[in-house]
């Protein structure tokens, strides 16, 4: 039993990765016209992963000394199924109307959610890379998976180009890190740098520096943002949502295990390199959103945004700052595949459907999704009582807390640059008429709007009684740091 | 009555009712029980205020009907609601005004009633909120979920240049507020420091003691936000974009409570948080606040529209407001809580009947009315009662603010008074010369000569304004007797944060309306 003990830790991993499998073979086993039940395999290894988080949650598992189930992970593997879920349901309706291979996709978004589901957990910074790996190819593929798409195919190249780049620079950064610390592991590098922290040497600044830019590249940070309006523009919505969450959170769950627990020693200097960033990542996120007429290039300068207030809380380093981490990306999560469940809905099959000016008039047409995006946009913008606005005062509290005081003043500023750009989509939505140019929207399938309405009522949850979920964040910190 | 949590229901009753007009189908002959609908929850909540008034403890300086429940521990943040005084009379204004909003626009709003008639009543919610809350994390929430509702108003129901009006008016009171919100955050970290507990209760936070320095820096915080509501001139930009762009109803409740949540931020918040810093920026505001007064009524005189001008008089008469409160002795605090009362009375009052004209004719220019005095006479004689209030005749209600206000602001500062009362002559002069324009003379325009008077329905919305104008004008002391114990304790918080030796004896009051001399030396 002790064996099979060992491996619990993974098994949040397995049953996703499982279902993946079962989605590959499925796939393979349909006659053609045939149509299988794929989706349902995916929900089916996602609820066990949730529940496998449940059954893990404080006991601290460990297997192979190199992924932890600590509820720090669990929280963001839960945090990760979430947006499994609510991305199966949206991308059904673009499977459909598209015409994507079915078994392919929901394999391979399967795939990266194992993939992320291993970053969160992971204690290694091999094991980090490999997850980072599993998780990035799959999204790659999804992101051109439109394969007679000429945007799609861009984006995918640009992305997977540049995303081989940063994991290269990744890797360098272990063997730098292996080279000062003779070790990979998180808690071994941790003591080792401990003990050299007062004559840290140009190595160490290396292996910093080099795993600080795979870990930028991934969560969107200025300057190594450049891939993310192109990608988010060029994929399929239903993949669009569902990387700008997963990925974020899966990265940032690693940044904020690597940087705040194995580099905690070397925090004063990483800390001088990092608030710049999270400064111009706030900043340019929003002030280029601003000039976007493309909806889901918009949503990408936000997610930018977004992400800068994520590293405003990672330098802010207090336990504040970690649990308010877990809060943000959950909130996030749920908001922005909100939002991009709304865009995926108005698509229709000759047109996208994705500029600002296609929302005008939305109100009469489709008042629930004008209604849903409402709710979503004004999450996104921070204001009460949803979930968004938690979420950013525990970021600017931790900020305030840190001493940061002026991060917290960029970026409550940024949030009102942004509030603009997000309003211009409300602006459209109820007070412009539809124009001659109006956009034929479709009818919306039940699942993808149940879907939509859970994730909008869950945001009102967390604006209105978030203290359950700050709880459970600040117990999941408690655990490892 | 205490165990009733009646503060609570006053927020919940306008939510429930928003929830409730959700369920109506979205059908044009829903209209009707949509109206009807709002109006009757608006006008349970008003009732519900005047109960709260009923059992109001006048004599008490404390906050009564209080509730609290934890809701984010962690952070010491609770559900914390209660009025004192001040509060009180804010929160019945917002009662008495909302069913009048909605009453005032029930023909003039054709399009997406059900929507129109929610966003009323969410706004009605948000607004009794800020004044109740106690807890300045409660406080945040309720001050910026305001604007979400008031947003739709100007954009959807407004008139041309609404969008533009809207995003201004967001984004400005915004951009405002979210400094507000770091300063309150460094308030809640202050005490954690202090005390090694987090909180955001107003009352515990009244009693920390924070270094001058600092005081300066959250007082600035606290009062851009505020300013930039009241507004304080130069801050009041977005003000003349969004009353005129606005409906009627929205001109109404931004005029009658959104500004006042300015000022009433600076008396129970600002002021009393940071007295150092208050006592050094007093000049400073009030100097703001004369100049707010002169500018706003010079630029209302020429204006052509009259909704303009009603805007811009908001800005001089806000400034009064903004006086009397840096002022900082009872009469002067005094008069200032109850010219928020009366401005919102009588501003208005005169968006209503601008709005009454405007439905009839289309247009708010000045030049395109005259001589409607033969034609409409009823509707006349109200506007000219309502202006006659909004210039502060003796025996209605302006009067009596102003005077109060500059009784203290005399007391305080004999120059600032005499240059804020110049602001009392320019009101007449504009609000006068406009009321001549529009209905002494000839019929000039034919468009004019056959308007109808007042009809049944707005007969009930212009009598409770008119009603309300003379009762405060001639019986002050009903008001000014829950509002004095209330100012008193704001007045020694602020005295007593700065050099206790200084606290002005504040003698019998000059003033007869006022009840009870100061006791003196009431520490």
């Amino acid at each position: 039993m002790t064996s099979m003990a060992s491996l619990n830790a993974i098994v949040p991993m397995a049953c996703v990765a499982a279902a993946a499998i079962a989605a590959m073979i499925a796939e393979a086993f349909t006659n053609p016209g045939e149509r299988m039940p794929i989706a349902p395999l995916g929900v089916i290894g996602l609820l066990g992963a949730g529940l496998a988080v449940g059954a893990l949650w404080n006991h601290n598992a460990a297997s192979f000394g190199v992924v932890a189930a600590d509820n720090f992970g669990l929280f963001v593997t839960g945090i990760l199924v979430v947006v499994g879920l609510l991305s199966i349901a949206i991308s059904a309706p673009a499977i459909e109307r598209e015409g994507l291979p079915r078994g392919e996709y929901y394999a391979l978004m399967l795939f990266s959610i194992a993939g992320m589901i291993l970053m969160a957990t992971a204690t290694d910074l091999l094991v980090i890379f490999l997850a980072l790996e599993v998780l990035s190819i799959g999204v790659y593929v999804l992101t051109g998976i439109r394969r007679d798409s000429a945007v799609s195919t861009e984006a995918a190249f640009k992305y997977f180009l540049l995303g081989a780049f940063a994991s290269a620079f990744f890797l360098y950064g272990i063997a730098f890190t292996y080279g000062v610390t003779g070790s990979t592991r998180l808690d071994r590098i941790g003591s080792a740098i401990a003990a050299q922290a007062l004559s840290s040497s140009p190595m160490h600044w290396l292996a910093l520096g080099l795993l600080l830019v795979g870990f930028a590249f991934k969560v969107s940070a200025v300057p190594f943002h450049m891939w993310t309006p192109d990608a988010y523009e060029g994929a399929p919505s239903a993949v669009t949502g569902f990387m700008s969450t997963g990925v974020k959170a899966a990265a940032f769950a690693a940044f904020v295990r690597v940087f705040l627990s194995a580099f905690e020693p070397m925090r004063a200097s990483w800390g001088s390199v990092l608030w710049p960033i999270a400064a111009a990542t706030m900043i340019v996120g929003t002030v280029v959103g601003v000039a976007q007429q493309n909806v889901k290039r918009m949503l990408a300068y936000s997610s930018i945004a977004h992400g800068g207030y994520l590293l405003l809380a990672l330098v802010s380093g207090n336990d504040v700052a970690k649990s308010s981490i877990l809060f943000y990306l959950l909130t996030y999560a749920l908001t922005n595949l909100g939002a991009f469940g709304v865009i995926v809905l108005l698509e229709d099959r000759n047109r996208p459907n994705d500029r600002v000016s296609d929302y005008a008039g939305l109100w009469n047409d489709h008042p629930a999704l004008a209604g849903l995006m409402t709710i979503f946009l004004l999450s996104l913008g921070g204001f009460p009582p949803l979930g968004g606005f938690i979420a950013k005062w525990y970021v600017f509290s931790a900020a305030i807390k840190a001493g940061y005081v002026w991060l917290a003043i960029i970026g409550v500023l940024t949030s009102v640059i942004s509030v603009f750009f997000y309003l211009r989509i409300v602006v459209m939505m109820y007070m412009t008429p539809s124009g001659e140019s109006m956009a034929r929207f479709p009818p919306v399938p039940r699942i993808a709007a149940a879907a939509l309405v859970v994730s909008a009522l869950a945001i009102f949850y967390l604006g209105i009684l978030p203290t359950r979920l700050i709880d459970l964040a600040a117990a999941s910190i408690s655990s490892i740091f | 009555m205490m165990h009733f949590p009646i503060l609570t229901s006053l927020i919940a009753l306008p939510i429930a009712g928003a929830l409730l007009l959700f369920l109506v189908p979205n059908d044009e002959h829903n209209d009707g029980t949509v109206r009807a609908t709002a109006l009757v929850v608006s006008l349970l909540v008003f009732a519900e205020t005047l109960l709260l008034w009923y059992h109001f403890n006048a004599s008490s300086a404390e906050f009564q009907f209080v509730e609290r429940h934890d809701w984010i521990p962690a952070f010491g943040i609770s559900y914390f609601i209660g009025v004192d005084g001040i509060s009180l009379l804010l929160v019945v204004l917002t009662g008495f005004l909302t069913p009048i909003a909605l009453l005032g626009s029930w023909e003039s709003v054709h399009k997406r009633t059900k929507a129109f008639a929610m966003f009323v009543l969410l706004l009605e919610a948000a607004m009794i909120g800020v004044f109740v809350s106690l807890d300045l994390f409660l406080f945040y929430i309720f001050w910026d979920a305001m604007l979400i509702p008031m947003y739709f108003l100007i954009g959807i129901w407004g008139y041309d240049r609404r969008i533009y009006a809207a995003v201004k008016f967001l984004l400005y009171t915004m951009a405002g507020s979210v400094l507000m919100l770091l300063a309150i955050l460094s308030l809640a970290y202050m005490h954690s420091v202090a005390t090694g507990s987090y909180t955001f209760d107003l009352l515990k936070l009244y009693e920390m003691a924070i270094a001058p320095k600092t005081q300066v820096w959250l007082f600035l915080a606290f009062t851009l936000a505020f300013a930039i509501k009241v507004p304080l001139f130069p801050f009041h930009t977005w003000l003349p974009d969004a009353h005129v762009e606005a409906p009627t109803a929205g001109s109404v409740i931004l005029a009658g409570v959104l500004l006042k949540m300015g000022t009433y931020g600076l008396v129970r918040f600002a002021f009393p948080l940071f007295p150092a810093a208050a006592q050094l920026f007093a000049p400073i505001l009030a100097t703001l606040a004369v100049v707010g007064i002169i500018y706003g009524a010079l630029v209302a005189m020429v204006q052509p529209d009259m909704k303009k001008l009603v805007a811009y008089s908001s800005v001089s008469h806000l400034g009064f407001v903004v006086l009397g409160i840096c002022a900082m002795n009872v009469q002067g605090v005094q008069g200032a809580v109850y010219q928020m009362l009366n401005h919102g009375i009588s501003t208005g009052g005169l968006f209503l009947i601008v709005g009454m004209l405007s439905d009839r004719r289309h247009t708010r220019l000045i030049s395109e009315y005259g001589g409607l005095k033969s034609v409409t006479p009823h509707l006349v004689a109200a506007f000219l009662i309502i202006t006659l209030s909004s210039i502060g005749l003796p025996g209605l209600n302006g009067f009596v603010g102003e005077f109060l206000i500059l009784l203290g602001a005399f007391r305080w500062n004999p120059k600032m008074a005499a240059f804020a009362a110049t602001g009392v002559i320019l009101s007449a002069a504009y609000m006068l010369w406009m009321f001549q324009r529009v209905n002494y003379g000839p019929v000039t325009n034919e468009k004019n000569a056959r308007l109808v008077d007042l009809r049944t329905r707005e007969w009930f919305v212009i009598v409770p304004i008119i009603a309300m104008a003379i009762l405060m004008g001639v019986l002050p002391n009903l008001f000014l007797k829950p509002i004095e114990p209330s100012v008193k304790r704001m007045l020694s918080q602020v005295q007593q944060g700065t050099t206790p030796a200084r606290i002005e004896a504040l003698g019998p009051s000059p003033e007869p309306r006022v009840p009870s001399p100061e006791p003196r030396g009431a520490r």
